[in-house]
């Protein structure tokens, strides 16, 4: 691998106060609420009525379209509701609360799967229920079904986790690192790729050194650590690609399309999991963390379970919480309540005091252009942000804000406060609907 | 239950962090850089120099604070923009410079360049090189005579003429006698007339440095202005000392390091910077060489602020011919 030109980026404090932290199991909670909203692409439909015993593994809610992935019952219990809930999205989710018994039953659905040829394989990697467990939750087995399979080469794993504070991603290549090189070798044989990258940040020493001890070990010759500067957004899909393949991608373009398969580490792994023991997702390894937590850890959470009740395993709050964050502190989404459930796609909660958490009063622009040297493709936020206020849909399109990945750099970096990544979306938004 | 979970949490969009360095640092940055020609000019005019800046400052502010009083704005002197803006006018003027006229000056160029224009960030062109003309052309007998440094040496002369003015008059008695211009170290470290904060090259260049280092300008305007000033200056009196007579006297430095680089009136991409900046030493050396003034930064960097919107034009065309985003190409 050569070295190359690294795109722009932002230093953002890493606090990864729980990279040693290993991860720990919590108690099943007395209830859990599963979202039917858990992928990008279709939610799916309740497949259990109120009163139904479900067990753990079992399939209890699943559509048929195209993009979308199955959910599982992550406790044994009764379905006691079956709730319309406001998500963090704005919409209403369907929601399935079920109160555990806590014998957590294993489902008779649970069986390790065949896999006799590529179909086996994709229809395993759905009937996994894996979405892309570092946020995004787009569903894994469209990413490893491209219309253009003959043309892939590369696997490319994303093991960056910039995102400060959260450190899943790293406990699961310490603990689990057996199970992503299997999981990989697995991608690499089906679809019959050459190689596969590792990309992982430098401030992840212990993740790297374990990947390479087993690399040795194991005598694997196709699969390469390529270690990343410890900067912001090192993990964002198409910065990745661009680091380990060195391939241009713009926006709306699939990884596919150049050639690269690319997931997150963490649902490689917990894919590789599946296909050992045959059960599902039903559990994830979460960060717990932020000011107002009493103990930040990892913990494996079922899905389902409230952010209160999480909280109450990691010793409960410490001070009033007053913003909790389910993601990182650059792109999670920040919850109206910690009645919240976790999902698929909850790789940390952080929990803020009112100090942390107040919003920053918004000065004047003083033209700095920050935000336009900390953008990772060059783009001017400023400039957007004064159409988007104008609706001057021809220059957002001339100035390229649909190519915005939502990264947050320059809302980071904007000395004057201005919350530029939302005026970004915003703009985003508008220009989608102009052109509708 | 419901009094089970907190429910009423704050909500906003990502990110949810910011960086510490705000408007209020950078300003803070900007001032720490001028600190050292701040006190060669109190170590080179004496306590007159000290004075005047803290005059000038004061003035600012307060000008700054009752204007947003007066109008019902949200109060802006926690910036330190205002502070700045005084401490820089105090570095364009001579160090026995009437108090009152230099708190004219204050006035002029917070309530009319920045505040009627709506404020930081909307003013066109830099406050203090606006004041700096202003009093130039209202006093122009206290601008242009200049306190003796008290290292020029035994001297009944409380005033003497500045390096410029010197070649001025050489250059027009068609004897361009280097000798009689103060050698490269006097230059350097300022011992020579000229407004109060411009005089000391070497602590200029030390705070200009830093500003660079701690990214909190871009070296492209300085070295684009410096660079053309030594260059244009090289070629004018055919030789290496007359380009770095040019580059290190009169504003040079002080205008190209603390005032081309204002954010708000200089353009935004690095092409138009180059522009920009060379642009600044072209006028520049022209009203040195051909001008009836012996000194012309302070004209060219208003000059260049006017053409500021045609250069943000203009490098957005190059921007955008080049596809906007760079995503690595």
């Amino acid at each position: 691998m050569s070295q190359r030109k690294h795109l722009p980026s932002i230093h953002v404090p890493h606090h990864k106060n729980t990279a040693a932290s290993e991860t720990v199991t919590m108690p099943v909670p007395d209830e859990v609420s599963i979202s039917m909203s858990q992928n990008i692409g279709a939610p799916c439909q309740p497949l259990v009525e109120k009163g139904d015993y479900v067990k753990v593994g079992q399939r209890i809610g699943d559509v048929d379209a195209f993009v979308s992935a199955p959910i599982f019952s992550s406790v044994s219990g009764t379905v006691k509701s079956i709730d319309q809930v406001r998500g963090s999205m704005g919409g209403f989710e369907t929601h399935i609360v079920i109160e555990t018994d806590k014998k957590q039953e294993i489902s008779e659905e649970v069986k390790i799967p065949e896999i006799n040829s590529l179909e086996d394989f994709i229809k395993a990697a759905r009937d996994s229920g894996m979405v892309g467990l570092g946020g995004a939750s787009f569903p894994t087995h469209i990413k490893l079904n491209p219309k253009n399979l003959d043309e892939c080469e590369y696997l490319v794993v994303n093991a960056a986790e910039c995102e400060p504070f959260i450190t899943t991603d790293n406990r699961e290549m310490v603990e689990n690192g057996q199970d992503v090189l299997d999981g990989m070798r697995l991608i690499m044989t089906w679809l019959d790729l050459k190689k596969g990258y590792i990309g992982v940040e430098t401030n992840k020493p212990d993740a790297i050194a374990n990947l390479k001890r087993l690399i040795e070990q194991n005598e694997i010759r196709d699969i390469e650590i390529v270690p990343l500067p410890s900067s912001y957004p090192k993990g964002a899909e198409r910065v990745l690609i661009y680091e380990t393949v060195g391939k241009v991608m713009d926006a709306g373009v699939l990884p596919a399309q150049l050639g690269v398969i690319l997931d997150n580490v963490s649902t490689i792994g917990v894919m590789a999991e599946y296909f050992k023991t045959g059960m599902p997702i039903v559990r994830r390894r979460v960060t717990i963390d932020g000011d107002a937590v009493a103990e930040p850890k990892n913990v494996y959470v079922p899905i389902g379970t409230r952010i209160a009740d999480v909280v109450e395993f990691c010793g409960g709050y410490k001070t009033e919480p007053r913003k909790i964050i389910m993601g990182g502190p650059m792109m999670g989404r920040a919850t109206k309540s910690d009645e919240s459930p976790t999902m698929k796609n909850t790789s940390a909660i952080l929990c803020f005091s009112q100090e942390k958490a107040e919003v920053k009063e918004e000065t004047a622009c003083l033209n700095c252009q920050r935000c336009h040297t900390a953008c990772p493709f060059g783009l001017m936020p400023s400039i957007f942000a004064d159409a988007y206020e104008k609706k001057d849909i021809d220059t957002l399109n001339r100035f390229n804000v649909m190519q915005c990945m939502e990264c947050g750099s320059c809302s980071y970096t904007c000395p004057a406060r201005r919350p530029l990544a939302m005026s970004n979306k915003l703009a985003k938004m508008m220009v989608k609907e102009a052109s509708n | 239950m419901d009094n089970k979970f907190h429910t009423n949490l704050i909500v906003s969009s990502s990110p949810h962090i910011v960086t510490e360095s705000d408007t209020t640092r950078l300003m803070g940055t900007v001032l720490l850089a001028l600190a050292p020609a701040w006190i060669a000019s109190i170590y080179i005019f004496g306590i007159r120099a000290l004075l005047l800046s803290v005059v000038c400052v004061a003035a600012s502010v307060l000008f700054e604070y009752v204007y947003n009083a007066i109008t019902h704005k949200k109060q802006t002197v926690g910036d330190l923009s205002a502070a700045l803006t005084g401490l820089l006018i105090a570095f364009n003027v001579p160090a026995n410079f009437p108090f009152w006229q230099a708190i004219l000056g204050c006035l002029f160029a917070i309530v009319v360049v920045k505040q009627l224009f709506g404020g930081i960030g909307k003013n066109f062109s830099n406050p203090a090189i606006t004041a700096r003309i202003f009093l130039f052309i209202s006093f122009s007998a206290n601008m242009s005579t200049w306190p003796v440094t008290r290292l020029a040496g035994a001297t009944d002369a409380t005033t003497g003429p500045t390096p410029l003015a010197t070649y001025a008059e050489l250059r027009d008695a068609g004897n361009l006698d280097f000798s009689q211009l103060p050698s490269l170290s006097q230059l350097l470290l300022g011992f020579h007339g000229g407004s109060t904060g411009e005089v000391c090259a070497i602590a200029l260049i030390i705070g200009g440095v830093y500003l660079i280092v701690r990214k909190v300008i871009s070296p492209v305007i300085p070295c684009a202005f410096i660079g053309t000033v030594f260059v244009l200056g090289c070629i004018m009196t055919g030789s290496l000392y007359g380009g770095l007579f040019h580059a290190l006297t009169g504003g040079v430095l002080l205008g190209a390091f603390f005032m081309a680089t204002d954010y708000v009136t200089s353009p935004k991409l690095p092409l138009g910077q180059l522009i920009f900046g060379i642009g600044c030493g072209i006028v520049t050396m022209c009203i040195r060489q051909y001008g009836s003034y012996p000194e012309g930064v302070s004209f060219s960097i208003l000059l260049m602020n006017l053409c500021t919107p045609l250069l943000n034009n203009l490098s957005y065309k190059f921007y955008l011919k080049e596809g906007g985003a760079r995503n690595g190409k």
